[in-house]
């Protein structure tokens, strides 16, 4: 442990009421007894679609197209998940298959 | 009698529900656990950790934090920098969680990337308890997270298991969500609109920044456009 055991709980302690305040904002400014406002639930309703796709664009950020093997089982991954989803419909099969590919094409094909 | 087996079916649709974060909780665990460890310390620490933070990637950034000895306000800055996302993902369940009772503080606390994904993608079969469902779903996925790190600090260093690339189910989890979400709703909108401000501000800002910008983004176009995307809404007002 490089530095002491107060510094290091107070850094855990900053991190940790950091995060719950920031999950905590829209539920402090809108969670009262009112009604919560149409703009906000609107918002609350259209925003997922959006933020999936973000969380999607989020993973792949690191992905360079220098070379073949930088990109491609990162991308053929991601068309096998969706493909399989469209067609089977089933959450652990789609990502249990997609994820296994990955790995083998990280681990054994693209060295 | 009755109540206890309802409760059951309770625990088990949302474990089955869990299962996608389960795997890649435990490894991306693991290789937290392990880290925190070779940073020296010791497996109380990885617990308290996870149980107290509880914020996926934030907690490889505060493996970073302890090893440099980083300041409190450094620390501060760079916790809101990194999980600023989170204030988007509670405005979706202000309504369903502020009505939870006693588990509301705990919903809000365990609100991570993949926990909101899951609980925007699960529709509650008629005959279970919505509200329990949406709890388990939340308190498994942290206890996979909690049990990942222990792990990984305690026995990290014996798995020979070459886990490289197993952080990939957590993209797998978010594209399944999406193309649930691409099928069962009218418009498409958001969904294009996040792939294109994701992509622009990538481009523009580079992978460690581009994330809050899009995400603002998304909410002034969604708020600009929301008359023409919600027009059952529209016309319930007048």
């Amino acid at each position: 442990m490089p530095i002491s055991v107060g510094h290091s709980a107070a850094i855990i302690a900053v991190t940790a009421l950091c995060t719950v305040l920031l999950r905590a904002l829209p539920f402090l400014v809108f969670g009262g007894k009112k009604e919560v406002p149409r703009v906000v639930s609107d918002l609350g309703a259209l925003l997922p679609s959006s933020i999936m796709a973000v969380l999607v664009v989020y993973c792949l950020r690191n992905i360079d197209f220098a070379a073949a093997g930088h990109f491609l089982p990162a991308l053929l991954s991601c068309l096998l998940v969706a493909g399989l989803h469209v067609w089977k419909k089933n959450i652990l099969l789609s990502i249990g298959l997609g994820t296994v590919c990955y790995m083998v094409l990280v681990q054994a094909v693209f060295v | 009698m009755e109540t206890i087996r309802k409760r059951r079916k309770d625990i088990g649709f949302a474990f089955r529900q869990s299962v996608p974060v389960m795997l890649g909780y435990i490894f991306l665990g693991i290789a937290f656990g392990l880290l925190l460890q070779n940073a020296g310390y010791n497996v109380i620490w990885a617990f308290f950790a996870s149980l107290f933070i509880y914020a996926g990637s934030m907690e490889f950034v505060l493996v970073t934090l302890l090893s440099t000895g980083a300041g409190l306000l450094y620390t501060a800055v760079m916790t809101f920098f990194i999980n600023g996302r989170h204030i988007f993902y509670g405005l979706s369940f202000v309504e369903k969680f502020k009505k939870m009772g006693r588990v509301y503080p705990y919903m809000v606390f365990s609100l991570t990337d993949e926990t909101y994904s899951v609980l925007c993608g699960t529709k509650v079969p008629e005959g279970l308890d919505e509200d329990r469902v949406f709890f388990w779903i939340s308190l498994l996925d942290q206890s996979y997270w909690i049990l990942g790190s222990v792990i990984g600090a305690l026995a990290g260093s014996y798995i020979t298991f070459d886990s490289t690339g197993i952080d990939f189910s957590m993209t797998a989890l978010f594209i399944v969500i999406a193309v649930e979400q691409w099928q069962d709703s009218k418009s498409h909108v958001p969904a294009i609109l996040g792939v294109v401000c994701g992509i622009l501000w990538l481009l523009l800002l580079g992978p460690d920044e581009f994330l809050l910008p899009t995400l603002c983004t998304c909410v002034l176009a969604l708020l600009l456009m929301r008359g023409r995307l919600m027009p059952d809404a529209e016309k319930e007002r007048r």
